[in-house]
């Protein structure tokens, strides 16, 4: 594989991660539990899908505008889709949107962190910009735990429940296979691995702060990165698609 | 869902360095950190400010608008008070 299919993959993955767990959380718009909070969402999903149009630009110029970041986005289906399967589990009610989007916003900051110093400078820019962002959507996601966790017997309750569930789909965040190996051997790509302990350390002191269990069971579900998703994502692309499908090339 | 409303906030906002902070609005949140981020997501989403603060709504004193008589009217009157007798020397535009 060239290093440019290599890295159109690469670029797809991060996008893909980036859009769709955008999606999810514009579901919430107009449904915030209090007007603020729906407006710190939506505020959250623009920052992702705003990073997903900035990768998935440089997406296609990698496979020489093949197609543009609209068809990316919005003409493949659930097989070509390669993000991972925790971005695209339901909301649920706000523990879950809340719990999802911890696990997620821990990764996601190591990883812009380490995605800055890459050798393509065009990742590393945009990983750059996308960092700002994320340190507030971790900030804000992880107050949020400390604050349902110490909170109320119900919202501890909801909270553990949904860190629990989620827990599950954890470890496909630091997916690699030989995709990576090819780019981390040229320095553009990031040695997922060497996140890892990182992220655990983040997550378990954030759960201690909020008095929650660290999960304990040790099954772990992969497959989004290979295109192979739960039921879930076929309906949101259902959703986010349903125009461009319908009205092929429309423009607004 | 509990029917307890979270306390309410002033938000005040400085939009650029030299300024002042300036009353934009009023939030509820749960606690001060809350308040300020829910300031920064509500208030300065199109690049407004630089700066946030924000104060407790019930830890402001006001002035009675039964007194307005006896505070602010009084001052209606003193025109000396305006520095408006003094010749502006040429060359001076902003004063």
């Amino acid at each position: 594989m060239t290093v440019k299919e290599a890295l159109f993959t690469y670029v797809l993955r991060i996008a893909d991660d980036s859009l769709i767990l955008g999606q999810r959380i514009a579901e919430w718009c107009g449904h915030g539990p209090i007007l603020e909070e729906d407006i710190a969402l939506t505020n959250i999903s623009l920052d992702l899908i705003g990073q997903a149009t900035n990768l998935y630009q440089f997406a296609s110029e990698l496979e020489e505008n093949k197609r543009t970041e609209d068809q990316l986005a919005f003409l493949r289906v659930d097989r070509e889709f390669s993000n991972a399967l925790l971005v695209e589990q339901p909301n649920k009610d706000f523990g879950f949107t809340i719990s999802r989007q911890f696990y997620f916003d821990a990764f996601r900051k190591l990883f812009f962190e380490a995605l800055a110093s890459s050798k393509d400078e065009r990742l590393a820019a945009i990983a750059e910009k996308s960092l700002k962002e994320t340190k507030y959507h971790l900030k804000h996601s992880s107050e949020w735990i400390i604050r349902l966790g110490d909170g109320t017997e119900e919202s501890k309750k909801r909270i553990q429940e949904a860190i629990n569930f989620h827990w599950k789909f954890t470890d496909e965040l630091f997916f690699q296979n030989e995709i990576d190996t090819q780019l981390i051997d040229l320095d553009i790509a990031i040695p997922l691995t060497s996140l890892k302990a990182n992220w655990l350390n983040y997550v378990v002191t954030v759960l201690h702060q909020a008095t929650l269990e660290i999960p304990t069971n040790t099954f772990q579900q992969e497959g989004g990165r290979l295109g192979f998703h739960s039921e879930h994502l076929g309906y949101l692309l259902a959703e986010m698609q349903y125009m461009q499908r319908a009205f092929p090339n429309l423009e607004w | 869902m509990s029917s307890k409303e979270w306390p309410l906030w002033e938000v005040f906002i400085r939009s650029k360095q030299g300024l002042s902070h300036k009353h934009v609005g009023s939030l509820r949140a749960a606690d001060a950190t809350m308040a300020i981020e829910n300031a920064r997501d509500v208030y300065t989403r199109r690049s407004e400010g630089i700066s946030i603060w924000v104060v407790e709504s019930n830890m402001v004193s006001a002035s009675d608008p039964l007194d307005s008589d006896a505070f602010f009217e009084p001052s209606e009157d003193k025109i000396y008070r305006h520095p408006t007798f003094y010749d502006v020397p040429d060359g001076i535009s902003h004063m």
